[in-house]
């Protein structure tokens, strides 16, 4: 394993019109830990996750992704290096099956093209056969298996969650990204991702976490990053950063931030 | 005995049985100008699944899809009609034709990418146009499409120099012209028809329909939205170049005027009527489209022997029942006539969408 963190974001900027959603944030997230992003709404934390993973340009400062400078890149070329995304709204094609979904995410991985396909080539048919056996694995991981053949779109909301999840596994990613997976969840299926999100690790992966939920985060992540404004406030330990003094005062609360929301 | 397999395999004999011998018996039950409406039911489905991929699968709203119906059309009539002089044989023009829509296509698609519903839709209207108006005017200073006037005397097909234009015949049999045309449209409608199905279970066409469903979505998937939205315009055209090669040779004659908005628009309402995303939908709503204003003509005769004379002309009930039937589907059957199964089974269910809808 190379020593170079997960990620490494050196000063990134960018403004919309006249806001100044980032102001040079700088940060390194370390391989193999769950790494929790969190601050007050409009603090820029998607706005980071969109420049990290190629949706928004930055204005400035660069983004290194295992060592390898991924800043410029289009989101597809992204997602190819290792490091894949889930929504803040659930993003699924509604359309399409559990299983189909998860199938789209191995689409990088497989070689088959036109001809390929129409002409049912013996590799092609291979290919497709390997996809489906993957994807179902990876529904399985995710704890969807039994919802492989049902419309995504109809699908309950942890469930989508879930699927969303293996559907980004699917690319192969190094570090996975997830954007407040815990929104608009109950407590049993929290504690369900948690289970998951700490597998995960387990299992070798980078995680960078946007939550709103505390409790989640503290109890979850082995380190935590805050943004105010744009800026980057406070990181280290969750321990350490719950008892920061402008942490506390970025989420203008007298009460520790350990409460939840 | 009751092996499904089987049962398969007698009823797609059948199937084959009755599209083989359906010119015939259209002949002998209605009469050949039936069998030509079963010619342009082919030619119309080869459309509508082009258009399919682009619109059906892809998701991009296109209205100008019989631009490369022209460009086939004009490039089969030009190299194969007395126009230039040009004589080149059918199996050179045909791939030709494919090859030059795709390359059309992808001068379409390529300022386009960034567009999508309402504004792709206006783009590609113009286009359509735009190819139209060429067509039209490419007649000064040098005669290069003969203007409005069109070309006429375009070759009929000949294989192995058997003309497609003259009855053959087989075995003591007649075959005529019409129903050679027939066989050879069946044969492409049933390439494009497979082509269409095959690609539609495939990575490529996953990832088409993720791109319908949420293209920002598949992106984040490592799909290349670029190019692959390319190659739905690209395979899309390519569908109606060829089908354009063989509309030219089957009427031996092109005109501008035969390719106006109207024409993309009943080629995108066959998709639509018939089921979006679904090969064979998209084929029942070729089949209902072409044959329902063909079946109207009956209306004025009947109307003079009921009533005693013509008091809808056949032409504006064909629009009015036009406009009935997709109001009627839209009501009723939002998927369309035939919808795909995922689909079909979705609104069995009746489920609320949960997710962001983003079809068009």
């Amino acid at each position: 394993m190379s020593t170079s963190p997960a990620l490494h974001l050196d000063d990134i900027a960018r403004a919309f019109g006249g806001v100044q959603a980032l102001s040079g944030v700088s940060l390194s997230v370390p391989a193999g830990c769950i790494y929790g992003l969190i601050g007050p709404n409009g603090a820029g934390k998607t706005t980071l996750f969109n420049v990290v993973t190629g949706f928004v340009a930055a204005d400035r400062g660069r983004c290194l992704l295992h060592g390898l400078p991924i800043t410029g890149l289009s989101v597809h070329e992204v997602t190819a290096r290792g490091l894949a995304r889930t929504f803040q709204n659930i993003r699924l094609f509604g359309e399409m099956t559990a299983l189909e979904n998860v199938m789209v995410g191995l689409h990088r991985q497989g070689r088959a093209g036109v001809l390929a396909s129409v002409l049912r080539t013996a590799a092609a048919r291979r290919e497709q056969a390997g996809f489906v056996e993957r994807a179902m694995a990876l529904l399985d991981r995710v704890g969807a298996g039994a919802q492989a053949s049902r419309r995504a779109g109809t699908l309950a909301y942890g469930l989508q969650r879930r699927v969303e999840i293996a559907r980004a596994l699917a690319t192969g990613p190094r570090v996975l990204a997830l954007d407040e997976p815990a929104a608009g969840m109950n407590a049993s299926e929290t504690d369900g991702l948690r289970e998951l999100i700490a597998s995960l690790r387990n299992d070798g992966l980078t995680v960078l976490l946007i939550e709103h939920d505390m409790r989640l985060v503290m109890g979850l992540c082995d380190r935590v990053a805050v943004l105010d404004r744009g800026r980057l406030i406070a990181e280290g330990p969750p321990a350490a950063v719950r008892t920061d003094p402008a942490v506390i005062e970025a989420y203008l609360g007298h009460a520790p931030v350990g409460e939840g929301h | 005995m009751r092996d499904p397999r089987r049962l398969r395999l007698v009823g797609l004999a059948l199937g084959l049985l009755a599209l083989l011998l359906a010119p015939f018996l259209v002949d002998a039950l209605l009469g050949r100008a039936w069998v030509r409406v079963l010619d342009l039911v082919l030619l119309y489905a080869m459309l509508a699944l082009g258009l399919n991929i682009v619109v059906g699968y892809a998701g991009l709203l296109d209205l100008g899809f019989v631009a490369f119906f022209a460009v086939g059309a004009y490039l089969y009539a030009l190299c194969a009609s007395p126009h230039f002089g040009l004589h080149l044989p059918f199996w050179l023009l045909l791939p030709a034709a494919a090859l030059l829509a795709a390359g059309v296509g992808v001068l379409l698609g390529a300022p386009t990418l960034r567009l999508r519903g309402d504004y792709l839709a206006i783009v590609t209207l113009g286009f359509g146009e735009i190819i139209r108006i060429f067509l039209n005017n490419l007649n000064a200073p040098v005669n290069l499409t003969n203007g409005p006037q069109g070309i006429t005397m375009i070759r009929p097909i000949e294989i192995a120099g058997v003309s497609m234009a003259r009855p053959v015949e087989l075995a003591g049999l007649t075959v005529p012209s019409l129903h050679l045309y027939y066989y050879l449209f069946l044969g492409f409608a049933a390439l494009a028809l497979v082509v269409s199905s095959r690609l539609e279970d495939s990575r490529i066409g996953r990832a088409w329909i993720a791109i319908r469903e949420d293209e920002v979505a598949a992106r984040a998937c490592g799909v290349n939205t670029r190019d692959l939205k390319l190659l739905a315009f690209a395979l899309g055209a390519s569908f109606g170049g060829v089908a354009g090669a063989l509309y030219a040779s089957f009427q031996g004659f092109v005109s501008p005027e035969s390719f106006g908005l109207t024409e993309s628009v009943m080629i995108l309402c066959m998709v639509v009527l018939g089921g979006m995303g679904h090969v064979r939908g998209v084929v029942l709503g070729a089949a209902l489209l072409v044959a329902l204003p063909e079946a109207l003509r009956y209306t004025g005769p009947l109307q003079r022997a009921l009533l005693g004379s013509v008091y809808i002309e056949p032409s504006d009930l064909r629009l009015l029942l036009f406009g009935l039937a997709l109001v009627l589907v839209a009501r009723w059957r939002p998927a369309g006539l035939w919808p795909s199964p995922v689909r079909r089974r979705e609104l069995a269910e009746r489920h609320a969408p949960g997710g962001p809808e983003s079809a068009q």
